[in-house]
């Protein structure tokens, strides 16, 4: 189901795994303050970073996306306390999920990200895409 | 997977969105999508005709799923959920797409791009829909009680409004008497109100209220049950220790703060004459005719502000109180005595609000304000003739060094978290980074913790003034009338659900939830794990650590989340 009419996504595909109440908003200000970052960044939501399940990770891959980006809560998290070191262990499952799979574990990166931490979010995925730009698509190795 | 009939909305937002995404061609993408019943786009989604037109097409085309694309679910979330709920769909089977705040605002220069992430965004909210169930939010009777925590000034504020309200108030305080900090305090900022006086009034009015039982000398030593009803032991300690049991529906925690303890060395601290601002103002109010110390009279006086707070590396936040109440202390000392000098060191004076009226007197009364260097603080020592020799590098006068002669060195120290470990553990309160316990918002859920029903009020939460404290403590106040008036609360249903088929009980979940939500049930014959929806708090943290993958988070299940993230994105087919 290719939309011929418009354009393709030229750089990388970046999966970003937000928080509801800390990384989201965060993420939402850069866009109120209208800081650009590239079009190819997808946001999904889910209550606390410890609530991503790795497979997901893989499944991202799978589905044509060349980098995930977690934005972890750190300290602010309000429901666990030990939430960055959880993250952590999920994004190390994931990893090993994605080197059986093929896929390079630094395609996975996990970053704390604040309520306003807007210019961080923009700054890591300008950064996070080039370094996807220059580790090669997905899609490319797949073929 | 069963054939759905979801309707589609993509706003304009205006021209918020439609700027810089093509909506139209938004529309044409996914309005031919599987089960995709209507899609159209509207000028603004939210506005109440556009709202009336969705209830009427929930109603006439029998939807069984909708899918708003705008603004960020944090702005309309609700108001879309109540619009599913009134046109008699169930408020679950809503999915908000962002097209706004995560696309169009953030993608200005790039419309091609954005509108083909909107595409994405839409569909991958089309793909959640079809995988949404219904939920239904639990109702939990509520006894119509509460507990308070603590009673300095927020505990014993909130004890007497829960009390107005008509709840059963059960207030227990850890020492022996009653009203914390201010209750030691004398005249308080900004109207020389009497901290002792105050407690004494709200004590009087807590004891002509038969409905309230006020124990001293008492912690809480037990707590089981989940919001709504939570079963509370008290203990009293004393000559006999004894207990007491009650069932209250909130609870109300108001442990307030500790003051910065300077270390010996600390801008002099241990020399005989260095002081903290609690000891001087003893000092003051004890000395109507003049200020002596051991039997001197004190001519001068330098107050060091910040000490132990706005710390690179230690405690890094603002205390807030401390540059007011300083700054109140010295309209005293001037009262009592005009011609005593006053200097103020300082880093930031942080006399915010109204409070700035008494920094202007202060000023105009002769205090002189210096504003010393990060990276030079002042240093105090001791001079041959017994005086204090205070050090400062003035960056309002060219940075020169000055050194001030004075007879007493008052440091202004700031709050620190009190230490509640057991407590903390008990009631699994979150801790913030620098100690103090974290709401669930700091804006618009500033009382509320993740614990359904446990509040926190006052200094527990962060530094406050005391009308900060005695505002948060009636915000307590309100939010447990909120909870418990009616009788019936609604829990939130998106909490964690074992498939009890696929469990094998290894006691992972059980292991990681901090909140004692999962227990090891037997079904058929089988250990499984089982999780009361009543106490989980949708966290999700179980559910990765499931080997089984036997736990899926409602709202964000493992089907919902997989059909979201492989639409997002077209899969390039070599």
């Amino acid at each position: 189901m290719a939309d011929a009419d418009l354009d393709g996504p030229s750089g990388p595909r970046i999966l970003v795994f937000s928080t509801n109440n800390i990384s989201d908003p965060g993420i939402d200000l850069a866009g109120s303050r209208h800081l650009h970052y590239p079009a190819t960044v997808f946001t999904v939501t889910v209550p606390c970073s410890s609530a991503i399940k790795p497979t997901w990770i893989l499944h991202a891959f799978q589905s044509g996306f060349d980098g995930v980006f977690i934005g972890a809560d750190g300290d602010e998290c309000a429901y666990l306390p030990d939430c960055n070191a959880r993250t952590a262990r999920i994004a190390a499952r994931a990893q090993e999920l994605m080197s059986a799979a093929g896929f390079e574990p630094q395609r996975v990166m996990m970053a704390a990200l604040c309520s306003v931490c807007a210019e961080p979010f923009v700054n890591h995925m300008r950064e996070f895409s080039e370094k996807m730009t220059a580790l090669g698509r997905v899609a490319a190795l797949a073929s | 997977m069963s054939e759905r009939r979801i309707g589609v909305y993509i706003c304009h937002c205006g021209g918020n969105i439609s700027d810089y995404v093509d909506v139209a061609a938004v529309r044409d993408a996914v309005k031919d999508l599987p089960d995709v019943v209507h899609a159209e786009t509207s000028l603004f989604a939210c506005s109440d005709g556009t709202q009336q037109d969705m209830i009427k097409m929930i109603r006439d085309q029998n939807l069984d799923g909708l899918v708003v694309a705008s603004c960020s679910p944090k702005l309309h979330l609700f108001t879309f959920r109540g619009v599913s709920r009134r046109a008699g769909l169930n408020p679950f089977e809503y999915t908000q797409a962002n097209i706004r705040e995560q696309c169009s605002w953030a993608h200005t220069d790039d419309r091609a791009g954005a509108t083909t992430k909107a595409i994405g965004l839409v569909k991958g909210a089309i793909a959640k829909t079809r995988e949404s169930s219904a939920l239904e939010p639990m109702a939990v009777q509520t006894t119509p009680a509460s507990l308070v925590v603590g009673a300095g000034i927020a505990g014993l504020r909130a004890a007497i409004g829960l009390a107005d309200l008509g709840l059963r108030v059960y207030l227990l305080e850890q020492s022996a008497t009653v009203g914390g900090w201010v209750g030691q305090f004398g005249p308080t900022f900004p109207n020389d109100r009497d901290g002792r006086e105050m407690v004494a009034d709200l004590l009087e009015q807590i004891q002509e209220r038969p409905t309230i039982t006020l124990l001293t000398n008492a912690e809480l030593t037990a707590k089981s049950g989940s919001f709504g009803n939570y079963a509370v032991t008290i203990t009293v300690h004393g000559e006999s220790e004894s207990t007491v049991e009650a069932t209250v529906g909130s609870i109300v925690i108001a442990t307030g703060f500790d003051t910065y303890q300077p270390e010996i060395g600390e801008y002099g601290y241990g020399i005989d004459g260095v002081v903290t601002l609690a000891q001087f103002k003893e000092l003051v109010e004890a000395s109507p005719d003049g200020i002596k110390f051991h039997d001197r009279p004190v001519r001068t006086v330098t107050y060091v502000y910040c000490v132990g707070n706005r710390q690179p590396g230690g405690n890094e936040y603002c205390s807030k109180y401390c540059c007011s109440a300083t700054v109140h202390a010295s309209l005293e000392v001037s009262a009592v005595d005009p011609a005593i000098h006053q200097y103020h060191l300082y880093r930031d004076i942080r006399t915010y609000g109204k409070y700035e009226l008494l920094y202007e007197q202060s000023r105009k009364r002769g205090s002189v304000f210096m504003k010393f260097p990060d990276e030079t603080p002042p240093t105090v020592e001791r001079a041959g003739d017994g005086r204090l020799l205070v050090t400062t590098r003035d960056t309002l006068s060219g940075g020169v060094d000055v050194t001030i002669p004075s007879d007493l060195v008052v440091l202004v120290t700031g709050m620190v978290p009190r230490e509640n470990t057991e407590l903390t553990k008990m009631l699994h309160l979150p801790v913030g980074g620098d100690g103090f316990f974290n709401e669930i918002h700091p804006k618009l859920r500033p009382v509320e913790t993740v614990v359904d029903g446990v509040m926190i009020a006052g200094t527990c939460q962060g530094p406050k003034t005391i009308s900060e404290s005695v505002a948060s403590g009636l915000a307590a106040v309100a939010q447990s009338g909120a909870m418990l008036m009616k009788g019936v609360a609604e829990l939130d249903p998106l909490v964690a659900v074992v498939d009890a088929s696929a469990c094998t009980w290894c006691g992972e979940c059980q292991r990681v939830c901090p909140y004692e939500a999962i227990t090891q049930v037997e079904v058929d014959g089988h250990d499984v794990a089982s999780i009361d929806a009543a106490v989980c708090k949708g966290c999700g943290g179980c559910t990765s650590y499931c080997p089984s993958n036997a736990i899926d988070l409602l709202g964000a299940t493992d089907a919902q989340m997989q059909a979201l993230i492989e639409n997002l994105v077209e899969v390039t087919v070599p």
